[in-house]
């Protein structure tokens, strides 16, 4: 949908799992939900987290596909798998760094959020950000998340992959990019240096 | 005789709950044909009742779609909503009336089965008079459904004893509202909730009982709201409130009064309001002045300072909220709590404006609507009160009988299974309600209904509780007749019919007519559709409180809903009560009411420590009836687990999975230990949506309310045993014990 953009917000997910349910009703995926859905650490907090492909520019995925299966449409989001080609490696399942690609071995093919292109195509939000009754997910004009206390971003720094994505992660005000490797906040240029072996 | 015919698992394997996976015609086959109509119509579970949309194609519904031009939900769903269409074509549906036999259960004609029906309750009620007949209602029907029940229970049967199961859900609210406002209904449209600068969330897990309104608690803080939670568990709301109250089980009362207290002490109160608008001022300020904040900390283990802290920030506020739910209504001072929040809401002058006031969150679908027109012990159509003679003549000339002939008011849910128990109730005719499950003290429950002469039950799926049952007559789901249903908020809205009952299974308005055709009262019961049913409730809510008159299917359809009060065809409804400064009682003043403290029905002691609280989760509605058959929810929560933080955990050397035996007074469950921290080190908590041995309710204690007759679900004490390995119902489930982990909210 034009103008429309997808917000991830987990500090608002409250664990229903709406969206794994509605994802499941896809006409193009019938019965698979394509939603990450993590109970962070239970144990601690009711702390959940859903969200989808985020749909990078440079897709991990697509890069270390054998079989050039994976594409990217010219509208950014990054597809499941061709059939035709995907020869079921599961390359794409250990490089994603988001870890979002998922093997179905019943359909050898590797099957993901491609952003409800049968929904988003007419005119439709996606399903889970429809659904979503606490704007853990949102599709929305950018001006809507204005509003909300965190601010989105889309860059995220996994050691020195920088990697722009198509949806947005809501974060503290304060945040420029979501960095999860402890190397981003080192000092030392050279750390990889180090790490070799004598 | 309704002890159960044959073993339990036979009935089980036969009836269900089977969980079903996928929609009627397979994920991969007919299913994906498309659909033919799409039903503008709503949720079946929860008060909320999100507007929906069914996908439907022959006389099947086969899935949903969004309905984004809701204004309550804009499309948003609970897993709940999402799956709700798998009931239509579920296998354990029934299509066929049934009769019990010495083997179980077998298929019967409508004529034999209602004519059996009908001549049991005429032969009980000759042998042992009228009211030895009770009946049994339920607030997830339609508002025509329960509207009819009233009627037929007081002209066909002609007995005095009729209740439903919102007696579990709203009746502590709706008692307390009527006290102080002199009407039951949240006073307040959602929408104030985004105006509000501070909203107290009292005993409610929004996030999983009533999930959309968590969007709407969000938009409160994006806007600089502030939230206060009250709970003894931290529910995934809390993460993001600005302070959380860990209230011990049962003290909810206390920390009320305290926030008065505090509010009075500090000259916080809205003194021209209180002067202007309300009565009874003086004593309730007496009544907590000896509840001062470090007397509230030792009752409820909610720290002095927060006390103080959320007492300057609800009153300081321009326009707060109270809400509230279960948590404070389930006990044996449900009304009191209540009744504590109103008066925190009358002191600081919030009530009758925009973003300000109190509002009960509803827990069934129809819950409200449910509980407005006729199938409370105690009420006539338009929450008309059953003693007051104005109403009986007005109710009376409606239905074409003489006042003398309605019954006076009967005995409440619990009190009628009590008085089975005790003998004095010989029949019962149970209608989409499952007591076996959903009442406390299951094992009384089950005594009770082993020795009912008659049972007869109309459900659209077999439950636990139709097991005991003489006759099973197939009724209808949500979706299989037309009608109005009430939100929390007081909107009233359309059901649309979107199939027909499937089989031979009929719509249950057909099956009540019927049977008081049979019991020679047709002609009171002459209606063709639930449209001319609608038009009679219209008539008979006229000039009552719960006033329906104004509100047609076209209108509703036309304004997406129309709030009640609406006396006129052309009057617009009524979103908001009170903004004339009026109350409904005859004085035209807000009542404040005095609270007095009172222990649980079931104190703690030695023998039994710990405090057992239970609820639902997510993925579950009620007694599990309807979303134990859809897999998809199941998979989420498949068995009840006891939530207990890891230093009382430690105590009993139980880690997360390990089987411990929970024993109460009455009785006692084994069951997996959810180990966590989100819980108060003093109290456990169980779901109660499951059956037999993992039946939370096994434990509860039949304490009421005095007042709203509500059972004491939330406050009961146990103790703890960590058990040798897996019980017998775990065993058997699978062969082996399930494994609790992935999907556990």
């Amino acid at each position: 949908m034009h103008g429309y953009e997808f917000y991830v917000d987990p500090s608002r997910c409250i664990g229903c799992q709406s969206c794994v349910e509605a994802c499941a009703e896809c006409e193009t995926h019938r019965g698979k939900s394509m939603i990450n859905f993590d109970f962070i650490d239970r144990r601690g907090t009711t702390a959940t987290a859903a969200y989808v492909c985020w749909h990078c520019d440079e897709p991990t995925c697509a890069m270390v596909c054998p079989a050039d299966a994976i594409k990217k449409g010219d509208d950014g989001i990054v597809q499941s798998s061709l059939k035709p080609r995907c020869i079921g490696c599961s390359n794409c399942v250990l490089a994603c760094p988001f870890g979002i690609p998922k093997i179905f071995p019943e359909y050898e093919q590797m099957m993901k959020c491609d952003m409800c292109y049968d929904r988003t195509s007419i005119g439709k939000k996606p399903m889970c950000a429809t659904v979503c009754p606490s704007q853990a997910l949102s599709y929305v004009r950018p001006e809507e998340v204005t509003k909300r206390r965190e601010k989105p971003t889309n860059v995220f720094q996994f050691g020195k992959q920088k990697i722009i994505t198509r949806v947005y992660m809501m974060v503290p005000a304060e945040t420029e990019a979501v960095s999860l490797d402890v190397l981003d906040y080192m000092w030392e240029e050279s750390y990889v240096v180090f790490a070799q072996p004598q | 005789m309704a002890k159960v015919p044959v073993s339990p698992e036979s009935l089980l394997d036969r009836f269900g709950p089977h969980p079903a996976y996928t929609p009627p015609g397979g994920w991969q086959d007919e299913s994906r044909n498309p659909a033919e109509r799409l039903v503008k119509t709503h949720c079946c579970f929860c008060g909320q009742q999100c507007g929906i949309q069914l996908k439907v194609r022959g006389n099947q519904v086969i899935g949903f779609e969004p309905w984004e031009e809701f204004p309550f939900n804009h499309g948003m769903l609970c897993p709940k909503g999402v799956k709700r269409y798998m009931q239509g074509g579920h296998p354990d549906r029934l299509l066929d009336p049934l009769l019990r036999t010495a083997s179980g259960f077998r298929t019967a004609t409508w004529d034999e089965s209602l004519d059996f029906t009908a001549r049991r309750l005429r032969e009980t009620q000759a042998k042992y008079g009228k009211d030895s007949v009770a009946i049994y209602g339920g607030a997830s029907l339609i508002s025509e459904k329960s509207y009819l029940l009233g009627k037929f229970a007081r002209v066909a049967l002609g007995t005095r004893h009729i209740d439903y199961n919102g007696r579990l859900c709203m009746v502590s609210a709706g008692t307390a509202y009527k006290l102080a406002f002199g009407v039951d209904r949240s006073p307040l449209p959602w929408a104030d909730i985004l105006k509000a600068q501070v909203v107290l969330v009292a005993g409610a897990n929004v996030a999983e009982c009533a999930p959309i309104t968590t969007d709407y608690l969000w938009r409160c803080r994006d806007a600089g709201g502030k939230l206060i939670i009250v709970d003894p568990r931290m529910t995934p709301i809390c993460r993001n409130a600005d302070m959380y109250l860990p209230v011990r089980p049962g003290t909810d009362l206390a920390l009320y009064m305290g926030l008065l207290h505090v509010i009075l002490r500090d000259n916080l109160e809205r003194r021209d309001f209180i002067a202007q608008r309300t009565t009874g001022f003086e004593q309730v300020a007496e009544s907590v002045r000896d509840w001062d904040p470090r007397t509230v900390a030792e009752k409820t283990g909610v720290p002095p300072e927060s006390i103080e802290r959320a007492a300057h920030l609800f009153a300081k506020a321009d326009r707060a909220i109270a809400l509230h739910a279960r948590g404070v209504e389930h006990q044996s001072k449900g009304v009191e709590n209540c009744l504590a929040l109103i008066n925190l809401c009358l002191a600081t002058g919030n009530i009758g404006r925009e973003g300000a006031g109190c509002a009960m969150i509803t827990g069934q679908g129809n819950g409200q609507g449910g509980r407005e027109h006729g199938q409370k012990c105690d009420q006539l159509p338009g929450q008309r009160s059953i003693k007051d003679p104005e109403a009986r003549a007005h109710t009376a000339k409606v239905w074409g009988i003489s006042p003398e002939e309605i019954p006076q008011a009967g005995y409440s849910a619990v009190e009628i299974m009590e008085a089975i128990h005790r003998g004095e109730i010989k029949a019962l005719l149970s209608c989409c309600f499952n007591p076996l499950v959903s009442l406390p003290d299951a094992k009384f429950t089950q005594e009770a209904l082993e020795k009912l002469e008659f049972f007869g039950v109309v459900d659209f799926f077999m439950s636990e509780t139709a097991h005991h049952a003489d006759v099973v007559l197939a009724g209808s789901l949500q979706e299989e007749e037309e009608g109005i249903g009430c939100t929390n908020e007081g909107r009233v809205i359309h059901i649309q019919k979107a199939v027909d009952p499937p089989g031979n299974a009929k719509g249950d308005s057909w099956i009540y007519c019927e049977l008081a055709r049979r019991l020679e009262k047709g002609q009171y019961f002459p209606y063709t559709s639930t449209r001319e049913i609608y038009d009679e409730l219209r008539e008979a809510s006229r000039g009552g409180h719960a006033d329906y008159y104004g509100i047609t299917y076209e209108k509703i359809d036309k304004n997406m809903g129309i709030f009640w009060p609406c006396p006129t065809l052309d009057h617009p409804g009524t979103p908001r009560l009170f903004e004339d400064g009026r109350s409904f009682h005859p004085d035209g003043k807000h009542h404040f009411v005095v609270t007095e403290w009172r222990e649980s029905g079931d104190p703690v002691s030695a023998e039994f420590p710990i405090y057992l609280t239970t609820g639902r989760v997510v993925s579950q509605y009620l007694s599990g009836t309807q979303t134990r058959r859809i897999g998809g929810l199941l998979d989420l929560y498949p068995n009840p687990l006891l939530e207990i933080h890891p230093r009382l955990a430690e105590q009993y050397q139980l880690k997360d999975g390990d089987w411990v035996t929970v024993t109460s007074r009455r009785n006692e469950v084994t069951l997996q230990a959810m180990v966590v921290k989100t819980i108060r080190p003093d109290t456990v908590f169980i779901p109660y949506h499951w059956a037999g041995k993992r039946s939370a309710n096994r434990l509860t204690h039949r304490t009421l309310d005095p007042r709203s007759k509500i059972p004491e679900f939330k406050v009961s004490a146990c103790q703890l045993r960590k058990a040798d390995g897996p019980p017998d119902w775990a065993l058997s489930l699978s062969g082996k014990a399930p494994q609790p982990g992935k999907g556990r909210a």
